[in-house]
């Protein structure tokens, strides 16, 4: 259950991205090839910003299909499985897009509760 | 203090909340990351070679670190740092056998990352030349995520596993960068065919190297004494 240290590392990473506001929702992109389980990660939201400046807030979360260019024919085709491998047969592939754990944006309340 | 939110920090700074959204654009993993380059720029000034052992529980991890120990101790100095849940059962283990070792308890967390490895660095303090181990936590999913700042990965799994494991945990095996298949003794008693590991970790991992062995009877451990040495600097 490594989401429960990814979230957290979610929680340190907006904490010191804003000053002193209170967070309102984190939009996250999930790379389909990361090994994280975006359901996983809803779950733990909760629990690690409770008593946080992200108690509260929502969690979107964008998938992105994981894409590999494979070094054997040259082709560059979409993949989601762990297995990495070419149409062609081959698993001497690279990972072109889907193997990055993104914090995008996040949205912050604009009255006075700043403080 | 500022005086436009009250916030603490000086006075003139921006003021991310008076816009509704802020973009980041920030891997998650970019702290761990960078505290993995930091652990090992600090191994590499003290010329000490970081293998991060994983595999699932039970597979014969520390038993292959106590035979490496007893029998490669007059070469180098060899450092533990050990990663597990609870107990400090295995720490104890690498010490009676003869080497220093940590240990680090992970409570709930399933695997090691930079900052834990950073922490047991400063009290193992590893001597110059030497070569640490850090024993991953028994987990074939999560230890793969997490650089600590080791300079190879060793996977390794038992014969009584099965020869589908790397199938079954593709993120690991292709993360490695050597694959142990332990208990080898015991290859009469189980279904495993050595060759069938090899094909299904060449799968996901093409061109990595396989080493069978026998950390009871010791087959196999001079091939792995020889890798040790290649990557030793």
């Amino acid at each position: 259950m490594h989401e429960m240290s990814l979230v957290a590392d979610v929680v340190d990473l907006v904490e010191r991205r804003t000053t002193g506001c209170h967070v309102t929702e984190v939009r996250l992109r999930v790379g389909a090839l990361t090994g994280v389980l975006p359901d996983a990660m809803r779950f733990c939201f909760e629990m690690a910003t409770a008593g946080t400046r992200l108690e509260g807030a929502t969690l979107e979360l964008e998938t992105v299909p994981g894409r590999i260019a494979c070094r054997t024919c040259g082709a560059e085709s979409p993949c989601d499985d762990h297995v990495l491998l070419c149409g062609c047969g081959s698993a001497d592939v690279s990972v072109v897009a889907g193997d990055d754990l993104v914090v995008t944006s996040v949205a912050l309340r604009k009255e006075s509760a700043c403080a | 203090m500022c005086v436009t939110c009250g916030c603490g920090q000086e006075e003139v700074h921006a003021h991310p909340h008076t816009t509704d959204l802020l973009a980041i654009e920030e891997r998650v993993l970019a702290h761990n990351d960078h505290l993995a380059t930091h652990n090992r720029a600090w191994l590499e000034r003290r010329r000490i070679r970081a293998v991060n052992l994983m595999s699932s529980p039970g597979s014969g991890k520390t038993s292959l670190l106590e035979r490496t120990i007893a029998e490669t101790s007059g070469r180098r100095e060899v450092c533990v740092i050990e990663g597990d849940q609870e107990t400090a059962t295995d720490a104890e283990r690498i010490a009676r056998a003869g080497a220093r070792a940590v240990q680090v308890n992970t409570g709930a967390g399933c695997h090691l990352d930079a900052s834990m490895v950073e922490r047991a660095l400063g009290s193992l303090d590893p001597g110059d030349g030497s070569l640490l181990f850090v024993e991953n936590v028994g987990n074939l999913v999560c230890p793969a995520l997490f650089d600590v700042g080791e300079h190879r990965r060793v996977v390794v799994v038992s014969v009584t596993e099965g020869d589908d494991k790397p199938l079954k945990y593709p993120q690991m095996f292709a993360a490695a960068d050597l694959v142990v298949v332990n208990k080898t003794d015991l290859l009469p008693y189980v279904d495993c065919d050595l060759d069938v590991v090899t094909k299904n970790a060449r799968a996901v991992n093409p061109g990595v190297d396989v080493l069978p062995l026998s950390v009871r009877d010791g087959d196999g451990m001079d091939a792995w004494y020889a890798w040790l040495d290649r990557i030793s600097p």
